[in-house]
């Protein structure tokens, strides 16, 4: 089995995944903390539905770099759709619904309609799913997601303080002279990158899974902030790279065999919080 | 020149005043008291305060060394907090975000100073502990230390002993109490009256009748004071 890994490792496009999977998984799961306890885990929902929608516009326009439809496209929904949230007026979570699945129908229909591929059930199987995306990444995504995924990382660490106090209590926040809108922004900015990037590794419809499940598997081990973040981020690759070379070895779908690895690392934190008492 | 003096303000939401025509103000070594019935408009006048939502009308002055941003706040407790995974010490040192620039990380120093101010409250054996674990009590205790981070000056109190049990109640208000005796002004919000007239110098009556006073004037008109009785006491 190890001789068997290694031949497949000599070659680029596994490396590649591995590489982009592990970052792509160390962002989420970073950012995922900061969504989940701000009750924003249905966004990246949402958002990826809006992307998988992006994408099929791109198809049809005929673009060979979908990123510069699909990013925009994902950070303006993700700005709009935290403004609603804040607005009491207009119920955030039917905001979000309406948008992901209108988004969704709207991708399919497109691509129904205008697709230049023999095979359109195959082409949605994997933007929904990611099965083969992420082992026929070119060189130049693969950089494109390396140096997005690190500027990821240094936003959150450099505005890791600010990022826990907004989280923890925007009005003291904001009371005490931090500009709150601002992360705001920020965090929707980096959802978004983060969505898009992700779509690569499992498909639109299991992003949620890369950026709730490591980060509720930490929450069920760990009482800091600062642990439970380190903690879902190192689940997440160790997951993420797990996923990968099973899917590989077993010949499964890469983006499913990645979540069904998270849910099963959520589910043994879980039996572990319970054994503890 | 006072810390607050806020002059003919008008707060509330979509310029639906709650409270109108408001005028008071407070010193170095004020304790200040806001009470009234519930939907009086408490709240929102904080929030005015605090710079959350804007005035609809007449201003609020800041002096005396003191800035807008350095209030310490102390929130009623939301929902999110109650399940949030961090230690206590992570949540108090949180308070000095507002003074620092953003890429900043925390000194030595300010480290320290958490720590002195967990000393003060008495709540330093707490600071590795997750927060959705303790008592009402100790949760309200590291977020008024948190606010001791963010000021020196002025604490605002939004019904700090809300949903605590009476030994609780009677330990935040000695808390309290004790850093104001150590000269910080305080603001607090309660339903209390009891403890308003105990420990407060100043008492501001919101709701249909407005009444800004000292204590001692506030006693001899019990309750709701008559319009025609209304002391300006703002020379």
């Amino acid at each position: 089995m190890i001789e068997k890994l290694a031949a497949y490792l000599s070659y680029p496009f596994v490396r590649y995944a591995l590489i982009v999977g592990v970052l792509i998984s160390l962002c989420s799961a970073m950012l995922g903390v900061v969504l989940v306890l701000k009750r924003f885990s249905f966004i990246g929902d949402g958002l990826s539905h809006v992307a998988f929608g992006a994408i099929a516009v791109a198809a049809v326009l005929g673009l060979s770099n979908r990123m510069l439809v699909v990013l925009p496209v994902t950070v303006v929904s993700a700005v709009l759709l935290l403004r609603t949230g804040q607005n009491a007026k207009i119920k955030g979570d039917a905001a979000i619904a309406m948008l992901s699945v209108g988004a969704l129908a709207f991708g399919y229909l497109l691509m129904h309609l205008f697709s230049t591929s023999a095979n359109i059930s195959g082409d949605v199987c994997s933007t929904l799913f990611g099965s083969t995306s992420i082992l026929t990444l070119t060189k130049r995504e693969v950089w494109l997601c390396v140096i997005l995924s690190l500027a990821v990382i240094a936003v959150f660490i450099l505005f890791y303080g600010r990022i826990f106090a907004v989280t923890f209590d925007e009005d003291f926040a904001r009371a005490t002279g931090i500009r709150t809108k601002r992360y705001q922004l920020l965090i929707a900015v980096t959802i978004a990158v983060i969505v898009v990037l992700a779509m690569n590794l499992v498909g639109s419809l299991l992003i949620s899974a890369l950026v709730i499940f490591p980060a509720l598997s930490a929450m069920r081990l760990f009482k800091s902030f600062r642990s439970v973040t380190v903690c879902a981020a190192v689940l997440s690759v160790v997951c993420a790279t797990l996923g990968i070379l099973i899917s590989i070895l077993a010949g499964t779908p890469v983006g499913s065999t990645v979540v069904a690895v998270d849910a099963a690392a959520f589910g043994l934190c879980c039996l572990i919080r319970v054994s503890r008492g | 020149m006072s810390l607050i003096k806020v002059t003919e303000l008008s707060c509330g939401y979509e310029r639906e005043p709650v409270i109108s025509g408001l005028t008071f103000k407070v010193d170095r070594g004020d304790y200040l008291c806001i009470v009234g019935e519930n939907g009086s408009g408490k709240t929102t006048l904080m929030k005015t305060l605090l710079g959350l939502i804007p005035p609809l009308s007449g201003t609020i002055e800041t002096g005396d060394g003191l800035t807008r941003t350095g209030i310490g706040y102390l929130p009623q407790r939301t929902a999110v907090q109650q399940d949030f995974p961090a230690s206590c010490a992570e949540i108090v040192r949180s308070g000095f975000q507002g003074r620092k620039k953003p890429f900043s990380f925390l000194t030595k120093e300010e480290k320290q100073q958490a720590d002195a101010v967990m000393d003060r409250l008495g709540i330093r054996n707490l600071a590795g502990k997750c927060f959705r674990e303790l008592s009402g009590g100790q949760m309200q205790r590291v977020l008024l230390a948190r606010a001791l981070c963010a000021t020196e000056t002025l604490l605002l109190l939004d019904e700090p002993v809300a949903g605590l049990d009476p030994d609780a109640a009677k330990e935040m208000y000695a808390a309290v109490s004790t850093l104001h005796k150590e000269g910080i002004a305080v603001i607090m919000i309660t339903h209390d009256i009891d403890a308003a007239l105990q420990y407060a110098t100043h008492i501001l009556h919101v709701g249909e009748t407005v009444f800004f006073d000292t204590k001692a004037c506030y006693a001899t008109h019990p309750g709701k004071p008559e319009p025609a009785e209304k002391k300006e006491v703002l020379s």
